[in-house]
């Protein structure tokens, strides 16, 4: 036991003492956090938009001040004749251009319609669609409000609530999604280059050779980086919740218990993966590639899986950081308990025990 | 030096596939001695002192490290020996002190135990002022020598050094090999793989590998003698050659 720790105070030694290491370890998940809360967002704020105002009437005036009094809008521009509206998508920052029909007022007096014409600069699509969709509900808003005052004769009014996530806050998808990014990258990243480390130096022979058995060496080698990610995922749920208000609903024992499954399933892998590299280089690549990427584009974190096609679907059905994912969503938002998401924990058992089996049977062939 | 063999080696055979890297070895190491274990590369030397560390397993074959069964009793023949090898095997990131602490520990010593090796030591090498020092800051020269130190910290009854001074100055091989005496004097049985051929001189005895098998086993006189030439070296190429 004193050798064990002599080896796990010698692994401290090496983290603390490397600039690299720590700023792996401390400033990649604050400043992932950070970019992810600000970049990763669907909500739209601030728009610019124009107005072609053909019309220049009361109702014009009134859908118009409505529309800037939102906070997703800034009126930006005035424009005076159709051919200005090519030119400043073009040259602006402007998303949007509406535009009035002449007398605008006084046909929807008289016939009971009249035209405004949403364009939006789709270059970017997403957004486009937003804005449109929030151009359209402020102007309907406003003809309901109008209609009150007289009979319909059927009106059907569907009543939509979004259930969970009532203002659809997009932390609620990236805090998740960048903890198991964190988590997996820290963890499986880490240990596979530590250990990778010691074989490209020739240590690692001098290990084995010693009394320490081979699953002492890796216990040793991984403790250290279960501590430091733990620390981390306690460091983004308390950023998270203090920064961008995401909420832990659940327990938050079951929380920090399912992260330590993650994080034992991360080590897993990345001593399987130490066992196929035998450079730092090589391990970090693996780590990168293997699983930042599919972490972040097959796992649900950004992108829905049930839009995927069917082979990518069954490809992220093995990614690990999906269910995850679906775990600390369930916990941290829907506040749901441990009979919600045994289902899941059970997957992610099985996939370390999977990863240790493998580990166990690669680091014995090596031997040979 | 006496002639009690500890470590035994009985048709020792070790394939990679189709690939046989040590075929039917059969030689003994005697207790005290300092053993030369030479070839070309690729001749099988690694491999063979790989298996005798425990690092490897062979195919088939007696073996006894220390008296103790090379199947059986691993972690027996483990706390009975030193190995270095030709990489270099300290920690650059930890001092001199750091990394003796953490090697003296894995073998179980005591601290009280440690703090008085580590002053003997020092004082022997005549290096106090390095023992806050981080290794990675030191010469190679010193690494060199001191991962010697701490590869027979322990006190154990074989040391096996892997090429123990590639990309070494010549005066650093003399001082590293005037430590290697001093190991051999206090009674540490030495296995040394080498390829240079000055070095084979200062053994006891040397063995010769070529293509995985042992060509010759004596002292280097009685080696030259046979080959009739007057230094390892030609010994070494009329072997090579032969094959």
């Amino acid at each position: 036991m004193k050798q064990f720790l002599g080896f796990i105070k010698k692994e401290f030694y090496h983290i603390f003492r490397d600039p690299r290491t720590l700023l792996v370890l401390f400033g990649i998940p604050v400043a992932q956090l950070l970019i992810f809360g600000y970049v990763v967002t669907t909500e739209v704020k601030n728009i610019s938009v124009a107005i072609l105002d053909r019309s220049k009437d009361d109702v014009t005036r009134e859908i118009t001040q409505k529309i800037i009094e939102s906070d997703y809008f800034t009126l930006t521009q005035n424009l005076q004749s159709d051919t200005q509206i090519e030119e400043v998508f073009k040259t602006g920052n402007i998303k949007e251009v509406i535009v009035f029909e002449p007398n605008f007022a006084q046909k929807l007096g008289r016939d009971g319609t009249a035209q405004i014409q949403l364009i939006a600069d789709a270059s970017d699509a997403n957004t486009a669609n937003l804005i449109v969709n929030y151009t359209s509900a402020i102007i309907s808003d406003y003809v309901q409000k109008q209609n009150k005052l007289q009979l319909m004769p059927m009106q059907i009014k569907p009543e939509v609530r979004m259930v969970f996530n009532e203002s659809l806050q997009s932390v609620y998808m990236f805090v998740p999604g960048t903890m198991a990014l964190i988590l997996m990258l820290v963890s499986a990243m880490m240990t596979s280059i530590s250990i990778a480390r010691e074989k490209e130096l020739g240590t690692m022979e001098v290990l084995l050779v010693s009394p320490l058995k081979p699953a002492q060496i890796i216990i040793g080698k991984v403790i250290p980086y279960v501590a430091l990610a733990f620390i981390n995922a306690v460091t983004i749920i308390v950023l998270g919740n203090l920064i961008f208000g995401m909420p832990v609903n659940g327990s938050l024992t079951l929380l920090l218990a399912e992260s330590l499954l993650f994080i034992s399933l991360a080590l897993s892998l990345g001593i399987l993966i130490s066992t196929i590299a035998k450079t730092q280089q090589v391990a970090m690549f693996i780590s990168l590639f293997a699983l930042m990427l599919p972490t972040i584009m097959l796992s649900g974190f950004i992108f829905p899986i049930e839009n995927m096609p069917v082979v990518l679907q069954m490809i992220s059905h093995i990614m690990p950081p999906k269910y995850f994912i679906i775990i600390i969503k369930n916990i941290m938002i829907k506040g749901t308990g441990f009979g919600f998401v045994w289902k899941e924990t059970l997957v992610l058992i099985a996939m370390m025990m999977v990863f240790i089996l493998l580990s166990v049977k690669k680091f014995k062939i090596r031997l040979q | 030096m006496t002639n009690k063999p500890i470590i035994k080696v009985e048709n020792l055979v070790k394939k990679f596939g189709n690939f046989v890297a040590n075929d039917h070895l059969n030689f003994e190491v005697y207790e005290g001695e300092i053993f030369g274990f030479l070839g070309a590369n690729g001749a099988g030397k690694t491999t063979a002192i790989r298996i005798l560390c425990g690092l490897s397993t062979p195919t088939s074959g007696n073996l006894n490290v220390a008296g103790f069964d090379i199947y059986k009793q691993t972690e027996l023949i483990k706390r009975n020996i030193g190995y270095m090898s030709q990489k270099f095997s300290l920690y650059e990131n930890l001092t001199l002190k750091e990394n003796i602490r953490f090697y003296a520990g894995i073998y179980g010593l005591s601290s009280k135990e440690i703090n008085k090796r580590m002053d003997n030591l020092l004082e022997t090498l005549k290096i106090g002022d390095l023992r806050d020092k981080l290794i990675g800051s030191l010469p190679l020269g010193w690494k060199q020598k001191l991962a010697f130190s701490v590869a027979i910290f322990h006190r154990p009854r074989i040391v096996f050094l892997d090429e123990p001074t590639g990309g070494v100055d010549p005066i650093t091989r003399r001082q590293f090999w005037d430590l290697i005496y001093q190991a051999a004097n206090d009674g540490i049985t030495i296995f040394v793989t080498t390829h240079y051929m000055d070095e084979a001189e200062y053994c006891d005895r040397v063995s010769i590998m070529v293509d995985g098998r042992i060509e010759a086993l004596d002292t280097p006189a009685g080696l030259k003698k046979t080959y009739k030439v007057s230094n390892m070296d030609e010994v070494f190429l009329k072997l090579a050659r032969a094959s």
